[in-house]
């Protein structure tokens, strides 16, 4: 049986994603038997991030500034804005390194049974973003679930009388993909969006 | 408990990172429930979306627990359908209406049929509308309400039926419903005499459907029409009329 303040440590760092109460203790271990090298600047960049990380009043990415280092970035086009569900999408299009304007975080999709809304996905915010710029393109790279596209439907519906131009990210076939493992829609989408060749 | 059948995922839930709780329409056990490891995983999230039709192995120790799916793909609709903003409205209207008004464990052979020729219809673009609206009526037939468009309630008639009584259900003709036409709700000649609908029949039907849903099957549950229903409906309503200059 470890101490209150450890089983403490484990009962939390069980609550993070990808960590049970097994790997949690694990994590936990790893971490007092480290001190000085894990548990001390872990402890303080969890400090400075409780202290500091707040969402962009603009585009609702995490970072210690507002606006965001991305908003505020005088290199990045303000008029192209990806629309994107959750700040690791940001991210996930960050890594890729390919996209050179700005963003917008909608913290999720439409669903009625999570009761989220328009007003929770801040569509209005976005809309006002929108507004602003006469010649922005909105990019909208949502999943390519029921949901998400319901959503990016949504959202293209709501910013059409903008006037703004609307587009999505493409569908077909992934890079490394074997056309014998693709689902039938994806192969009729990538046959759609078929391009010429040379 | 071991079972096979065919089902269409109304809804999935996360469950942790790996994997999903997954609501079905399966033919012989009506709405049911089931965990599938690691369906959010890159091969099998594409095919657990709502609206795909798929074949499912549920096993469990006890009737009574949640169980998990085995799931084959066997007709993948949602991908047919993510492009096409009023289609995929349908797909996910019909979908959260069923999740959210069937109760679970009953069997339902004649909604799963009619849910399967929906999607068919969606799929191939044919007569979509009409469909989704029979498929309404259809949804309330099987929960016991059915709504009695053949005759009119206070003469008999056969003919000229265009209305519908918002609290029987019951249709009334032309010259008997009259007196209280302000009261009484249209109902939409092709439901009726058949033939093709244009967008006010539609936003009738709808209307129609969707009053006895909303009072029938969700009110007594203390559940709201689903946005996506509601959505679907505000699609497809007709243009506002311009005055001419």
């Amino acid at each position: 049986m470890a101490a209150a303040p450890i089983e403490e440590l484990v009962r939390l760092l069980a609550k993070l994603p990808g960590l049970g109460p097994r790997s949690a203790r694990r994590a936990a271990l790893a971490l007092l038997r480290r001190p000085d090298t894990l548990l001390a600047p872990l402890l303080a960049a969890l400090e400075v991030c409780a202290r500091n990380v707040r969402r962009c009043s603009v585009c609702g990415n995490l970072d210690t500034t507002d606006p965001c280092a991305i908003c505020a970035d005088p290199d990045r086009d303000p008029d192209l804005v990806l629309v994107v569900e959750q700040v690791e999408d940001l991210w996930a299009m960050e890594r890729a390194g390919a996209f050179r304007g700005r963003y917008h975080v909608l913290g999720g999709t439409l669903s009625a049974l999570d009761a989220v809304g328009p007003e929770e996905l801040g569509v209005e915010r976005l809309l006002r973003r929108v507004a602003e710029r006469p010649r922005i393109e909105v990019v909208l790279a949502l999943s390519a679930t029921v949901a998400g596209q319901t959503t990016a439907h949504y959202l293209a519906e709501r910013l059409k009388p903008t006037g703004a131009r609307i587009t999505r990210l493409g569908y077909g076939l992934p890079v490394g993909g074997e056309l014998n493992y693709l689902d039938e829609g994806t192969l009729a989408a990538a046959l759609a969006g078929r391009r010429p060749v040379g | 408990m071991e079972w096979r059948d065919e089902g269409i995922v109304l809804e999935v839930r996360p469950l942790g990172e790996r994997d999903l709780v997954v609501s079905a329409l399966t033919f012989e056990h009506g709405r049911h429930a089931g965990l599938v490891i690691a369906g959010r995983s890159r091969k099998r999230a594409p095919f657990l979306q709502p609206g795909n039709r798929l074949d499912l192995v549920w096993r469990a120790r006890l009737e009574s627990q949640l169980g998990r799916f085995t799931v084959e793909p066997r007709r993948l609709y949602a991908s047919i359908l993510v492009e096409d903003p009023l289609r995929l409205q349908a797909l996910a209207a019909a979908t959260a209406l069923l999740e959210a008004s069937l109760p679970e464990r009953e069997p339902h052979p004649r909604l799963y049929a009619g849910l399967s020729a929906l999607l068919g219809r969606l799929a191939a673009d044919e007569d979509w509308r009409e469909a989704y609206v029979r498929f309404e009526l259809l949804l309330l037939a099987e929960l016991g309400f059915a709504l009695e468009l053949d005759r009119c309630a206070l003469t008999g008639a056969t003919e000229d039926l265009v209305w519908v009584s918002p609290r029987t259900g019951r249709a009334v003709s032309a010259q008997a419903g009259a007196p209280w036409a302000g009261r009484l709700l249209p109902l939409p000649a092709f439901l009726t005499r058949g033939g093709p609908a244009d967008p006010e029949q539609i936003a009738q039907g709808l209307r129609l459907a969707g009053h006895f849903i909303a009072r029938h099957i969700l009110a007594p549950v203390d559940r709201p029409m689903p946005a996506a229903r509601e959505r679907l409906a505000a699609l497809l309503a007709p243009a506002p009329k311009t005055e001419p200059a």
